[in-house]
């Protein structure tokens, strides 16, 4: 059933370094207009610097509107890379080889994109390392651990180094094959810092193993940490539709949701730009897919559970709020839009092995959900805080200003951005990842055909 | 003896509390004038009601009960309820939200950065937040309270129960006598709705009127505990 084919080491290498040692025009065309977009949000986010926080959308008492939506957004896009890397590793999933190093790189952008969406949106940005630096240097007080504000940006940080490891360890191999084919030019230099002396022995490939496995296992529980306690911003609130129990597992696997599909659409079009049609398969986009039904359905579970519970109990404030979601205009549109595109479209489409095995439906299938995993964010956050309390006379409302949309369509160009750029100087596919599992195919005997099978490593 | 000392300091120590007596008030919003000029607070003009942006320590919210032509204006004064378990409080990473001896939960707003946390965990949206750079017509400028910090924007504001007016009353140390420490909104209530005083004190007037058989306290339920009590006569015929 798998067909495998074979590619020699030195196919490999050129192949997915060609990008590396050559700068196509559609890369510096595209490049160039997503740095545009970058640029914009940054003027954006200095004139609101300048002006104040008046320039937004928010008001009374909307307090958090699309900037910490699109944080939460961002969490939710990196929980690709650990999925991936470490749990897909630890568990051997063979089909995991090309698309770990894309998931983890992005994993690291999208948590730098997260990052700076609670600090633009803070009042006093430029205060905001009194709050995020545990120390008491700066006013001799330190932080108050109580608040979930303290978590994030601690959860968060052990994210994004644990990631960078994750992402170094496994590119020292590839950044000595760069090295070596770069002798002569600047890369030589510069290369050989980055890849700490690596020449391939086996004490080196070993500790680099092991290092490997290590690094996976103790990201596993940043797995579960970052998104709960990014939950837990909600959750330990006394906002109706905030405070629900069930949030830290309804936003773990919704985070797993959107990261995944958006690692399909990475794959889908990496495999475009790059041509790299002899390593992302249809088995690949199909294994992910399969995945994707199973998180995409338990999500779709817990999400029915937060609903479930706010019906049961029929506390007055919930319902109010839920009546919002469901059955006012503009929320009701928008919650419809979410519901169909981050579950009633995608997956039963996905049920069908034509869909999973298709580059362009999956491409678009996973866009779809990451539209609808955005808006679930917005209508989690927002409908809560427009109908706060039973104070009715001080319902409101909120209507995102120009200038967020601007910062927040920033960090959607920010990211592949940081991808191409990173793809200029680093392979998105790692090539020692692919080498070994060539190495690890073996042949069996089926009847009179030789057939490539699949053994696994260690 | 160093507890014993503690604890009758700590009986010593006062804690403010007001009374709303929503049977008196008539909705004259004089309360939320004086505060404006007490607190130095930022003229809000028309627009800024219209975008929900209005600066208002204390509010009236004003409701309707009945249906037209039998319609009752009904008004309820809401203002920080300095709460003792105050849900704003622990939200805050960096302190600059707490709660002092006094029972007063305080604002710092040179410790603000403004992640709004504390605005959306309020139940009772007291507090306020700074989306521009506060501005005075040049005519009023002289008009500033020099006992208030005008407040920059980006930082959260609310209700203080005019601890300014608190630190001086009692910056000599001895007790002050009740009803002699007014914040401006209950100064300037002209039919006495709002009561202020010292609620550790059996004789305060603000002690007699929140143990009244009308009293309740909004959204109980929380847990909040605040420390201003409403007063209405509910009227059981209907």
């Amino acid at each position: 059933m798998y067909y495998r084919r074979t590619l020699s080491d030195a196919q490999i290498n050129r192949e997915l370094l060609h990008v590396v040692f050559t700068t196509p025009m559609w890369w510096i065309v595209i490049v160039g207009l997503l740095g545009l977009v970058v640029g914009l949000a940054v003027i954006a986010v200095g004139f609101m610097f300048n002006q104040g926080l008046g320039v937004t959308g928010l008001r009374q008492p909307v307090f958090w509107g699309f900037f910490i939506t699109n944080f939460v957004f961002w969490v939710g896009i990196s929980h690709a890379g650990v999925m991936i890397s470490a749990i897909l590793r630890l568990s051997q999933a063979e089909w995991r080889r090309p698309m770990v190093r894309a998931a983890e790189i992005m994993t690291v952008f999208s948590l730098m994109a997260a990052l700076t969406m609670p600090l633009v949106h803070a009042g006093r940005a430029w205060r905001i390392f009194y709050w995020i630096f545990p120390y008491d240097w700066s006013r001799g007080i330190w932080p108050d651990i109580r608040s979930p504000l303290i978590w994030d940006p601690v959860a968060i940080f052990t994210y994004l180094i644990s990631s960078s490891l994750f992402v170094y360890t496994a590119l020292i191999p590839d950044l000595a094959v760069i090295r070596d084919r770069g002798k002569g030019t600047w890369r030589y230099p510069v290369y050989a810092v980055l890849s700490l002396g690596w020449h391939g022995s086996p004490h080196q490939w070993k500790l680099q193993g092991m290092a490997g496995i290590l690094l996976s296992a103790l990201i596993l529980p940043v797995f579960v940490s970052v998104h709960s306690i990014v939950s837990w911003d909600f959750g330990v609130s006394l906002v109706p539709s905030w405070h629900v129990t069930v949030f830290a597992p309804y936003f773990v696997i919704g985070a797993v949701h959107s990261g995944v599909s958006a690692v399909v659409t990475l794959m889908v079009i990496m495999r475009k730009l790059y041509h790299l049609e002899n390593y992302i398969w249809e088995e690949h986009i199909d294994a992910l897919a399969r995945l994707l039904i199973v998180v995409a359905t338990g999500w779709f579970f817990l999400f029915w559970l937060d609903l479930v519970f706010s019906l049961w109990t029929r506390e007055e404030q919930e319902m109010v709020v839920w009546n919002l979601r469901l059955f006012e205009a503009p929320w009701g549109w928008l919650f419809l839009t979410f519901f169909i595109t981050s579950y009633v479209i995608p997956v039963p489409l996905w049920l069908f092995k034509r869909v999973r095995r298709s580059f362009t439906w999956m491409l678009w299938t996973s866009l779809l959900v990451n539209v609808g995993m955005w808006l679930e964010r917005f209508l989690i956050i927002v409908p809560g805080l427009v109908r706060k309390g039973p104070l009715v006379f001080d319902y409101g409302t909120y209507r995102p200003s120009p200038i967020e949309i601007m910062i927040v369509v920033g960090t959607l160009a920010l990211v592949p951005f940081l991808l191409l750029l990173f793809s200029k100087f680093f392979p998105l596919i790692p090539l020692w990842e692919v080498k070994e599992g060539q190495k690890l195919i073996d042949h069996v005997q089926l009847g009179n055909v030789e057939v490539p099978a699949l053994v696994k490593e260690h | 003896m160093a507890t014993k000392t503690k604890s009758s300091a700590q009986r010593d120590t006062p804690k403010w509390e007001m009374v709303i007596d929503l049977d008196r008030c008539t909705g004259c919003q004089a309360c939320v004038i004086a505060c404006q000029a007490e607190n130095n607070i930022p003229i809000n003009e028309e627009s800024a009601f219209h975008e929900h942006r209005a600066i208002q320590w204390i509010r009236i919210e004003r409701y309707w009960e009945g249906e037209f032509p039998d319609v009752k204006a009904r008004f309820l004064p809401l203002l920080c309820q300095q709460c003792d378990n105050a849900p704003c409080e622990p939200v805050c990473p960096v302190y600059a939200t707490y709660h002092n001896e006094e029972g007063l939960n305080v604002q710092v707003y040179n410790r603000c950065v403004g992640t709004r946390y504390c605005g959306n965990n309020c139940p009772y949206h007291a507090r306020l937040f700074n989306y521009w750079e506060p501005v005075w017509p040049e005519d009023l400028r002289n008009q500033l309270n020099p006992d208030v910090t005008v407040r920059t924007r980006g930082v959260m504001e609310k209700c203080t129960f005019c601890i300014q007016r608190i630190r001086r009353a009692t910056r000599g140390g001895e007790a002050v006598e009740d009803g002699a420490l007014q914040p401006a909104c209950v100064q300037s209530c002209p039919t006495s709705a709002l009561v202020f005083g010292n609620a550790n004190d059996p004789d305060a007037k603000v002690t007699r009127l929140k143990n009244d058989e009308r009293h309740f306290r909004v959204m109980e339920h929380l847990g909040t505990d605040p420390s201003v009590t409403y007063l209405k006569q509910v009227d059981v015929d209907g």
